[in-house]
Formats: structure tokens, C-alpha cells, sequence
């Protein structure tokens, strides 16, 4: 357990690479029932999309992208559909070849069960690719390289979908020590990682060794669960073909969470990444094999990032795993598998950290690394929570260290400030504790509750603050545009005494100063010509645009549909 | 017995000490009342209170001018936390400054919006942008949904919309979990 | 419909309070072996009065009745109950202090998991208070006349008849000897004048700890207890009896006998332990099991009472959040922030 100095330098453990590697342990986990071997059985299977798709604009972390098409576009496959908006933000694409039915507001796969603003495209058949130009890398300076991951869409596809151009700067040193690629996957039903490796692990040994060099890094390790014993023998074999150097898969063993990012990186490296520290600045970074693969396509072939490989199990009569372009429907896809009669629900992820579905037509997305059909029998709901009798299980299980009893405690209590000194931050809601509870209490919940409350009070106080600064700003520029005036008024002095002190007599009269009724004049004028206008036909000057005008307008569309969508009274939550 | 006596009294001499101590080293240098007062407020400054602005009404009840429940943006949570600052009672909210309302945000019909600008020397956060004719909007984001740029919109165009929960605002719920009934649980 | 994790442990309180009633069953076949049968009347006595108890608090806090009485919990504290009270005590005292530890140490604090004190140790304490005579009843060992116990339980015999049945515990003994006028008993005359006397502990008793230990072994491999309090329990109860009875053995009994008489096994692993009103960090539960064998050996050496646990472990309870709050374990990340950032 102990870390103390003994990987002061993980780097130099990357120049013997075939020594037995240290492997370092973290705290706790568990060992649920995983049965990944129903779904591993068949090959992926290249799904194309048939029915209409509904791709959302917001499929990562950061800014949610804007729409650059309209309704009636003809798109290609892979043409751009939403601009990243600012740099912490990713692109969309559309997953096939068709015409721009609406962008509206569709159901989003979140348990919130609430809209967003999605391009829904019907797709003509043909999945006609836009031309594909590969990216040269080595021509680029790191900063287009990056914005040019952003614009191909490329997020992480272990499921946080982080925008992956902002996980690759070297840190504060301008090099790394270790790039750790993730191919633990230690969710039970989850395969699709699995068949990657299984089945591309050429692009991703490629991927890792792009990754490598734009991050420095001095060796990239490539973690597996031992449970995945195919994987690791074809990802060793793709490596060895490659013949690239300092890229090493290591073997970790099978433990729920060690596919963990933070766990991972501890377990291969002995580094504990604190919560809200840059993992760069501790020289590691950590990228999904799915992500590596992503990358492998973006800059060598050029494709942006418009389908993902996608486990389809647990209720259904044949498990598998699909390559689905974003914006199918998951019920079109579970359908695929047979599902039992007795599915009454959909989930998004494992069992573990998945998140139910609020109906069955969702679209997949960037996150969707698994749709887990669930019925009563297979997760039959919880047994009454009883009260916490404090036997500390969860903490024994919990991968973060913390006392997720403590944790509950507070959260249930509603003392937010106590529960973030027990680092309630630092809950990585892996579910562990839940897990092992014998009172059966939905810790995680009452963490993600607590969590969600306290980040909107913050919001909330920073808005207040915003506000108070924004009025206090107001105060001081009217202030001075008061003085300012007097300012002109003395200069307008010099030149006539008279007038001036007309002047003066006229603004502190509060009658109408001509400059005021000249205002109401035109305001009525214009009154007059806003009715006149109403009456009339709205003109609308819309004939033949460019199709540049006409994105524009889209999106401006786009912005008002959502402004005023946002501004829907929304109904009551039903619980 | 005194030798026992003694210990206790040397512990409570020790232990006096070191709250003495702790209390002088760890003292807050508190905000004045009056900051402390004017950042529980919401910052809407919408003068339902009777004074000009957040500010001016923290510094009333500060003076003890004005009472606690003048702030209808802050509701009950507001009234709440400023009873708790003052040690005072919670209180109803008064009636003669309103009424809580869900959180709004004003919304300009822009088909309709003339231009005329009064809009945007009532927005006492500079919520509102456009210039002279052209069409205004609202940045939503900033806007703290106080209502004084409705009454001087000449045409009306101005509506104040409650805000709607979507997906990034939205919350997790409290947990609640009724205890199923004694017969089935055993089950 | 709930969130994730969508499958759970198949686990449950109920399971974990089984088991631990599971593991007392060894001691308990020792303590029949050697004191008789009426120690199995008791246990029954205090678990239909803790059941009672239960209910009827259950009912007037308008609690689920099925889900909370078949818990458990409210049984382990009625066994432990049993267990540290003689096994000839008369029936009301077990009854009383059952339905005692149930109402007032549980549920007046808010019910399962919330009460600050071991519940069966403060039923033990305030009969020890207001009934010494009656709480140092101790069977003989090798008295097997079932007949004879169940009368002494339910009231219809003499206290001298109660008397020819019973004797001192060996940490009685040893007290009334070291206490008594004759200063010059030492420890190795008065066990061995003593009848109480077995071959490492008390006559019998020592035979029933080991039994305790080994339930107690086998609900540490069931992962029910970790190994900490059980460990700095008898550690620190072993190290304080073997360095005074080194500096004297005249006057300080040594760590075997300590450890194999009075509660000190069923302490070990089963009283200390209790998760509710004890520390829950691994260090807290170190500080908090060493504090209880600490005060016990004091309380045994020095006090009024003959054995010291309960006393221990209520003075320890109070203590034990503050024991939690100075032993939060470093948090992921948080313990190598300095050595490992550039
Ligand atoms: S596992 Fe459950 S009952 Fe046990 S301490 Fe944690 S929250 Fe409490
Ligand atoms: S969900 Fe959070 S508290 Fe629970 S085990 Fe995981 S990291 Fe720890
Ligand atoms: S836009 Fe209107 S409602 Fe919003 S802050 Fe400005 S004046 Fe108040």
C-alpha cells in the first residue's frame, strides 16, 4: 500500500520493459458478479443507421456546441453539425448521410428525463462519407493539432466524454512520465472495450503512440483486467507487429473500480491523482482505449468521431456489442438482442454507475458505452433502507478512502459544509459502498443529491455576486457619465456664459428638455411604424440565401428556440 | 482526595487556557454586518423592498430601519438565513412587497421591440444589449429577473418568463424512500 | 425506480446480526458444560423481553414492525445481556435490564444505529449499580442441578440454598483476598486457595473465552469485525498485566489470567466491537479498543467492581467520536500531495 518514495520516478521503470512490473494497489473495491462472457461471444457488428437520428449538440463536458445546419440540409457523413463553442467545448458530426429534418428539442439520454436542442437527420442510405483528409500532426503546432481534435468531436469514451484536446498538453513540464491507456473496463456487462482491443487493437497500439508523442511521454502503459485474457493477447501481438517502442501492456487484476482513471493511474504507477489537481502536474494523463482508438481515426484517416463501439446486455436473449452511429435510438438497438418481455427499462452504462434511462427511445451517444436492459428479476429494486448501524463496510470498499458513512450522515442531514470537509468531492459515486451496505441505504444517491445542491447553491452565489459587481459597476459608470457631462458643460462655459447657464437652469429643471421631447417624438414615430409593421405581412427577405446565411440564421433560430424553451414554465417533477 | 482535587483543578486551568488561546488564534475578522447581510440577499435589485437596491436594504436592516422580510426574490431561505445571522425570529414574508415567485428571467419579443432604449436605462445590471433602434435581447444569464425593464417598455414587448430546470441545472432529488409497510418488507 | 448501483451485496443487517449470534454459540456450549443449563433460560428470558421491548418502541415510534424486529439487532444485545449477567440471576433482573438497554440506551437515542452507548453494557452497569448483591451470583462451576438453577431463577429459593450453589469468579476472589486484612496474600496464594481457580483463568470460565475466541476468530474470516479491536483490546489488556505483574507479582495477576476470565473474550470480540457506539476508523478503532482494555485492567486492579468492561467501554463510547474526528484516514490523493507533486 505503501507509496513512499519508491516510484519517486515512474519514468525510469519504462526503460526495462520487460522486467516484471511493480504493480501498486489501491484502497478497497469489490469483486461483483461480472458476466461479461455473454456478450463477447459474437463480433462487433457495424450497425447503419436506418431510421431517423437524433443527434444532441451536447454530448460533452463543457459548452454545449451550436448548430451550423438547418432543416432541409443535405449533410454528409461525418459533416460537421455543431461548432465547439469556445474551447472547452466539442464538435458534432452527423453520423450518416441524409437531410436535416428539424433541430428541436428531443429527450435526452439523462435521468432527468429533460430536452435539448438535437439535429435529427434522416438518413438517405447511402452513408456517403465527406472527403477524408488524414492530419499531419508533425506539420501542425500543438495548438491547431488540438483545435483540430476539437473540431473532429474527439471526447473521452470511458464515459466522463471530457473533450480529449484538453487532456493532450504536457503539463506544466512540457513532458510526461507515464500516458496510462484504460483498458481495464471493470464494469460488470461491459464488453465493448474488450472487443476493441480484441478486434482493433491496431489502431489503438497507433492511437497510443500518436497520443504518446504529442504528450511527451516518456512510456504509455496499457492497462487490462486480467479477466480479459483475448484482449491482452492480441493487444501484445498488434504491439509486437508495430514494433513501436516504449508502449507496455500490463496485466492489472480484476477489481471493481480499477478501470477508474484515478485508480488506474494508481495502480500502474503508484500515483494518487488528489481530486481537482491536473493529473499532468503529477506527469501521468489517462486516456480510454475507445479514446486512443478515436484519435488513431481522426488524425491518420481523418474521420471525426461519429459511432462507438456499444454493449448491448443483461435482459436480452443475445448479448453483443455494435459499432452504432451517435443519434440511433437505443430501443432500435436493443431490439437487436431480443430483449426478454419483462424489460422495463433501459440503462446507460453498467450496473455499477449506469444511469436509467426516462424512456426507450433516447439516442446514443458520445457516453453510451453500454445500453443495459434491465428488468425486475435481473436488478430487483432495493430492500427497504434501514438506519446506517455504522460497520464501516463502505469504508472498507471505498476506492476514494473516504467514510461514505460520514458522508451519508451529512448529506442526509443536509450539512453540506460538513460533508465537503469529509471530502465529499473527492466520491468518485463508484457505487462500491451502496454495493456492501447491509442496510441497503442508496448512499449514492444522497451524494449525488448533496453534490448537484451544493454546486447550485455555488452557482447561485456567483451569480448573486455577478449581479451585486454588474449593479455596483452600473452605479459608478452613471456616476461618472454625470460627471462627464458637468465636465462638458464647463467646457461649453468658456464659450458662453449665457448659454451655459441656460443650460444648467434646463438640467436641473425636471421639465422636458427639448433633447427629451425630440426622444418621445421618435419614440412615437417608431411606435407608429412597429404597428404599421405588424399589420402588414412580416417581410421576410428569406428567398435565395447562401448557405452560409442560412447556418447563420439557423443557429440565431437555434438560440431563440432554446432561450425560449428555457424560458417554458416546467412542470412539477413527478417522483 | 487533594491530590485529586488538584489534578482537576489543574485540568480545567489547562483546558481553559487552551480555549482561551484557540479563541484568540483562530478568531474570524468577521465582514462587517452590513456585507454579511447584503450577501445573503439575492443581488436582484429589483427595489421591492422599498430601497434602491440590495445594498441600501442591507444597510437598513443593519440599522435596524428595516425589518427582515422585505425581500421577495430571497423568500423564505433568505428570511431564514438573515434570522439566523441576526438571531432574530423567522418571519412571514410581509405582503406589502410581494410575493415569492419562481426565478424569471425578462424576455424580449424581438418581432416587436422598437429600439427605444428605455429598457436598457432600467436594467439596473446591464442585462439587456442593443443600441438605439436596433432590436434589443436580453442575456439571460445576467439577468436577475427583478421586472423593472417591464413597465417602461413602450409597446410591451417585454414578458417575464420562469426559468426552466434543463439538463445542466438540473438537481438530484433528496432520497426518499418510504418504508414499505411491515407486512411486505419481510418478504 | 432506483438509480445505480442497480445490484446489490445479497447482505443484510439481519444476516450480519445472525452471524454474530452464530459465533457466541461455541462460548455458550462452554458455558453450559461447565455452569449448567440456566444460562440457556436466561438467554431465552432476555430475548423474549428484548423482543417485547422492541415492539412495543417500534409501534409507539410508528416504525415498520416486521422490518426492524427481524433485524436482529435487538436479540445480539439481548444475548450479550444474557451473557454478562449471572446465569442464576433471578429473572426479573434480566428481564429488567433487557427491557432497559432496549427502551431507554436504543430507542429514547433514536433507535438502531444511533445510540452513543453499547446498549447491553449500560443494562450492565445500572444493574451492577442497584443490585451488586444479585450481579455477583456466579454459578459454581461443574453445578449441573438444572432443577435447583431454575429455581434460584424464578425466586422460590432461599438465599442461603443460593448461596451453596454460587461462587466467587475468580476476579472476585482474587480481590476480596488482596483487599482483605491479611496483608501478606499474594496473587499465587490466593488463586490457589481459591476454588475458582482453572488451569490459565478462571475455573470454566477460561474454557468459555475460548470459546468466545474462536466465534470471534471466525467472525473476523466472515469479514463482520476487522481485526483491530479485537487485537489492541487484548494487546493492550495483555502488555498492562504482564509489566505490573513483572514489577510485582505478588500483587498484580498476570496477563493469562486477565485475559481468560471475567468478560475479557467476550469483550474482545463481541463488546468492543460494537459498531455503533464505537470508533469506525481503523486507527480510532485501535486508540478506542486499546482505551477499553486500559480502563478495564484499572477498573479491575483498582475499582470497586469486580470486572471493569462495561465501565470501560461506556467511559471509551463517549469518547469515541472524537476518536473518529482526530483519525480521519487521509482521503485518496491527499496523502501523497506533497511527495509526489513536481
Ligand atoms: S455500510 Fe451501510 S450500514 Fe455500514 S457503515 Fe456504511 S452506510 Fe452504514
Ligand atoms: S461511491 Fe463514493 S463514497 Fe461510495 S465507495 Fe465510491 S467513492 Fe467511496
Ligand atoms: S433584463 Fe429586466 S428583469 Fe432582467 S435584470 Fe434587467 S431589468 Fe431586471
Amino acid at each position: 500500500m505503501e507509496v513512499s518514495g519508491i516510484h519517486a520516478h515512474p519514468g525510469q521503470q519504462g526503460i526495462c520493459m520487460k522486467t516484471l512490473r511493480r504493480l501498486f494497489d489501491f484502497h478497497g473495491g469489490i469483486k461483483p458478479d461480472y458476466r461479461k462472457e455473454s456478450s463477447t461471444g459474437d463480433p462487433i457488428t457495424v450497425v447503419s443507421a436506418s431510421t431517423s437520428l437524433v443527434i444532441p449538440l451536447h454530448q460533452s463536458i463543457g459548452g454545449p456546441p451550436r448548430p451550423i445546419v438547418c432543416a432541409g440540409d443535405r449533410v454528409l457523413k461525418g459533416q460537421r453539425i455543431g461548432d465547439a463553442d469556445g474551447n472547452v467545448s466539442s464538435a458534432v458530426h452527423a453520423s450518416t448521410s441524409g437531410t436535416v429534418t428539424a433541430v428541436e428539442m428531443r429527450l435526452m439520454p439523462h435521468t432527468s428525463g429533460l430536452s435539448a436542442l438535437c439535429v435529427i437527420i434522416e438518413p438517405d442510405g447511402r452513408d456517403e462519407w465527406m472527403p477524408l483528409q488524414p492530419f499531419d500532426f508533425r506539420a501542425a503546432t500543438p495548438t491547431q493539432t488540438r483545435d483540430y481534435l476539437r473540431d473532429a468531436g474527439v471526447v473521452g469514451l470511458g464515459g466522463a466524454v471530457f473533450p480529449s484536446h484538453l487532456k493532450l498538453s504536457p503539463g506544466k513540464q512540457g513532458k510526461l512520465d507515464t500516458l496510462v491507456i484504460n483498458g481495464a473496463e471493470c464494469e460488470p456487462f461491459i464488453t465493448c472495450d474488450d472487443v476493441l482491443m480484441r478486434e482493433r487493437a491496431e489502431g489503438i497500439i497507433k492511437g497510443t503512440a500518436l497520443m504518446r508523442e504529442m504528450l511527451a511521454a516518456a512510456t504509455a502503459l496499457i492497462g487490462i483486467e486480467d479477466n480479459k485474457p483475448e484482449a491482452i493477447a492480441a493487444m501484445n501481438q498488434a504491439l509486437q507487429q508495430s514494433g513501436i517502442a516504449h508502449i507496455e501492456v500490463v496485466v492489472v487484476p480484476t477489481r471493481y473500480p480499477a478501470g477508474g482513471a484515478k485508480q488506474l493511474i494508481r495502480v500502474l504507477t503508484g500515483i494518487e491523482v488528489p481530486h481537482g489537481k491536473r493529473s499532468t502536474d503529477y506527469g501521468v494523463q489517462c486516456f480510454n482505449v475507445g479514446t486512443a482508438y478515436a484519435i488513431h481515426e481522426a488524425i491518420d484517416l481523418g474521420k471525426p468521431l461519429i459511432s462507438r463501439i456499444v454493449t448491448v446486455a443483461g435482459n436480452v436473449g443475445q448479448a453483443r456489442n455494435f459499432e452504432v452511429p451517435f443519434g440511433m435510438s437505443m430501443q432500435n438497438l436493443a431490439d437487436r438482442c431480443n430483449p426478454r418481455p419483462d424489460t422495463d427499462r433501459l440503462i446507460m452504462g453498467g450496473p455499477m454507475m449506469g444511469v436509467l434511462m426516462p424512456a426507450a427511445d433516447v439516442p446514443v451517444v458520445k457516453a453510451t458505452n453500454c445500453v443495459l436492459v434491465g428488468s425486475p428479476k435481473l436488478f430487483p429494486p432495493p430492500p427497504p433502507e434501514m438506519p446506517c448501524i455504522r460497520c464501516g463496510e463502505c469504508a472498507k470498499v471505498c476506492p476514494a478512502d473516504l467514510q461514505p458513512f460520514e458522508l451519508y450522515w451529512f448529506s442526509r442531514a443536509k450539512i453540506f459544509g460538513k460533508a465537503q470537509e469529509y471530502n465529499l468531492f473527492d466520491c468518485i459515486e463508484c457505487g462500491c459502498c451502496a454495493y456492501v451496505c447491509p442496510s441497503h441505504i442508496p448512499l449514492v444517491d444522497y451524494y449525488r443529491f448533496a453534490k448537484s445542491e451544493i454546486w447550485a447553491r455555488e452557482k447561485e452565489k456567483t451569480s448573486a455576486d455577478e449581479a451585486r459587481e454588474r449593479y455596483e459597476f452600473r452605479l459608478l459608470r452613471e456616476e461618472r457619465e454625470k460627471q462627464e457631462k458637468a465636465a462638458k458643460l464647463a467646457a461649453k462655459t468658456a464659450a458662453g456664459r449665457e448659454k451655459a447657464a441656460a443650460a444648467i437652469a434646463d438640467a436641473e429643471k425636471p421639465a422636458e428638455t427639448p433633447e427629451q421631447a425630440a426622444k418621445k417624438a421618435l419614440i412615437s414615430a417608431a411606435l407608429e411604424r412597429a404597428r404599421a409593421e405588424k399589420a402588414s405581412v412580416v417581410p421576410e427577405n428569406t428567398g435565395n440565401l447562401t448557405s452560409a446565411q442560412q447556418a447563420e440564421i439557423s443557429a440565431i433560430e437555434a438560440r431563440r428556440a432554446e432561450i425560449r424553451e428555457m424560458a417554458k414554465p416546467h412542470l412539477p417533477p413527478d417522483d | 482526595m487533594i491530590a485529586a482535587i488538584l489534578v482537576m483543578a489543574l485540568g480545567a486551568v489547562i483546558l481553559g487556557a487552551a480555549l482561551g488561546f484557540a479563541a484568540v488564534k483562530f478568531r474570524v475578522e468577521g465582514d462587517p454586518l452590513v456585507e454579511k447581510i447584503d450577501a445573503i440577499l439575492p443581488q436582484t435589485q429589483c427595489g421591492q423592498c422599498s430601497y434602491p437596491g440590495c445594498k441600501p436594504y442591507a444597510q437598513a436592516i443593519a440599522k435596524g430601519e428595516a425589518d427582515i422580510n422585505q425581500c421577495p426574490p430571497g423568500g423564505e431561505e433568505g428570511i431564514r438565513k438573515l434570522a439566523d445571522l441576526l438571531g432574530r425570529e423567522v418571519k412571514e414574508l410581509s405582503a406589502e412587497h410581494g410575493i415569492e415567485k419562481p426565478k424569471s428571467v425578462a424576455f424580449i419579443d424581438e418581432q416587436v421591440c422598437i429600439g427605444c432604449t428605455l429598457c436598457i436605462q432600467a436594467c439596473p445590471v446591464d442585462a439587456i444589449v442593443g443600441a438605439a433602434k436596433q432590436m434589443h435581447t436580453i442575456v439571460a444569464d445576467q439577468c436577475t429577473g427583478c421586472e423593472l425593464c417591464v413597465p417602461p417598455c413602450p409597446v410591451n414587448c417585454i414578458s417575464m418568463e420562469p426559468l426552466a430546470e434543463d439538463v445542466e441545472s438540473w438537481k438530484w432529488k433528496y432520497p426518499v424512500f418510504t418504508l414499505t409497510p411491515a407486512s411486505k418488507a419481510s418478504a | 425506480m432506483n438509480n445505480s448501483p442497480f445490484f446489490l451485496k445479497p447482505t443484510s443487517v439481519q444476516s450480519v446480526m445472525l452471524r454474530v449470534m452464530a459465533a457466541l454459540i461455541p462460548g455458550i456450549a462452554a458455558y453450559v458444560w461447565f455452569f449448567g443449563a440456566a444460562i440457556l433460560v436466561q438467554l431465552a428470558l432476555a430475548s423474549v423481553a428484548a423482543l417485547a421491548a422492541e415492539a412495543l418502541m417500534l409501534s409507539l415510534r410508528g416504525k415498520p414492525l416486521t422490518l426492524f424486529l427481524t433485524d436482529g439487532s435487538a436479540l445480539v444485545t439481548a444475548w450479550l445481556i444474557a451473557l454478562t449477567f449471572p446465569s442464576i440471576a433471578p429473572w426479573w433482573l434480566t428481564v429488567f435490564a433487557t427491557v432497559a438497554a432496549i427502551v431507554i440506551a436504543k430507542h429514547l437515542y433514536g433507535g438502531l444505529g444511533q445510540n452513543p452507548f453499547n446498549p447491553a453494557m449500560v443494562a450492565f452497569a445500572l444493574m451492577i449499580v442497584a443490585y451488586p448483591q444479585l450481579m455477583s451470583q456466579w454459578p459454581a462451576a461443574g453445578n449441573h442441578e438444572f432443577a435447583a438453577q431454575l429455581q434460584a431463577i424464578f425466586g422460590t429459593r432461599t438465599i442461603d440454598a443460593i448461596d451453596a450453589m454460587t461462587m466467587a469468579t475468580p476476579l472476585d476472589a482474587l480481590r476480596t483476598a488482596l483487599h482483605s486484612a491479611e496483608a501478606k496474600t499474594t496473587v499465587a496464594g490466593a488463586l490457589q486457595s481459591s476454588t475458582a481457580s482453572g488451569q490459565f483463568g478462571g475455573k470454566g470460565w477460561e474454557w468459555v473465552g475460548v470459546g468466545y475466541l474462536l466465534g470471534g476468530l471466525w467472525l473476523i474470516q466472515q469479514r463482520i469485525i476487522t481485526w483491530h479491536m479485537p487485537a489492541a483490546f487484548i494487546a493492550a489488556l495483555f502488555v498492562l498485566a504482564g509489566l505490573f505483574s513483572l514489577v510485582d507479582s505478588t500483587q498484580f495477576a498476570g496477563p493469562m489470567f486477565h485475559l481468560f476470565t471475567g468478560g475479557a473474550m467476550l469483550g474482545a470480540f463481541f463488546i468492543v466491537t460494537d459498531p455503533v457506539s464505537g470508533a469506525t476508523t481503523p486507527r480510532g478503532k485501535l486508540i478506542f479498543a486499546a482505551g477499553v482494555g486500559l480502563l478495564t485492567w484499572v477498573i479491575r486492579t483498582f475499582g470497586a467492581y469486580p470486572d471493569g468492561i462495561a465501565f470501560a467501554v461506556l467511559l471509551m463510547n463517549i469518547t469515541a467520536p472524537l476518536i473518529d474526528l482526530a483519525t480521519q484516514p487521509p482521503v485518496f490523493g491527499h496523502k501523497n500531495d506533497k511527495g509526489q507533486t513536481p
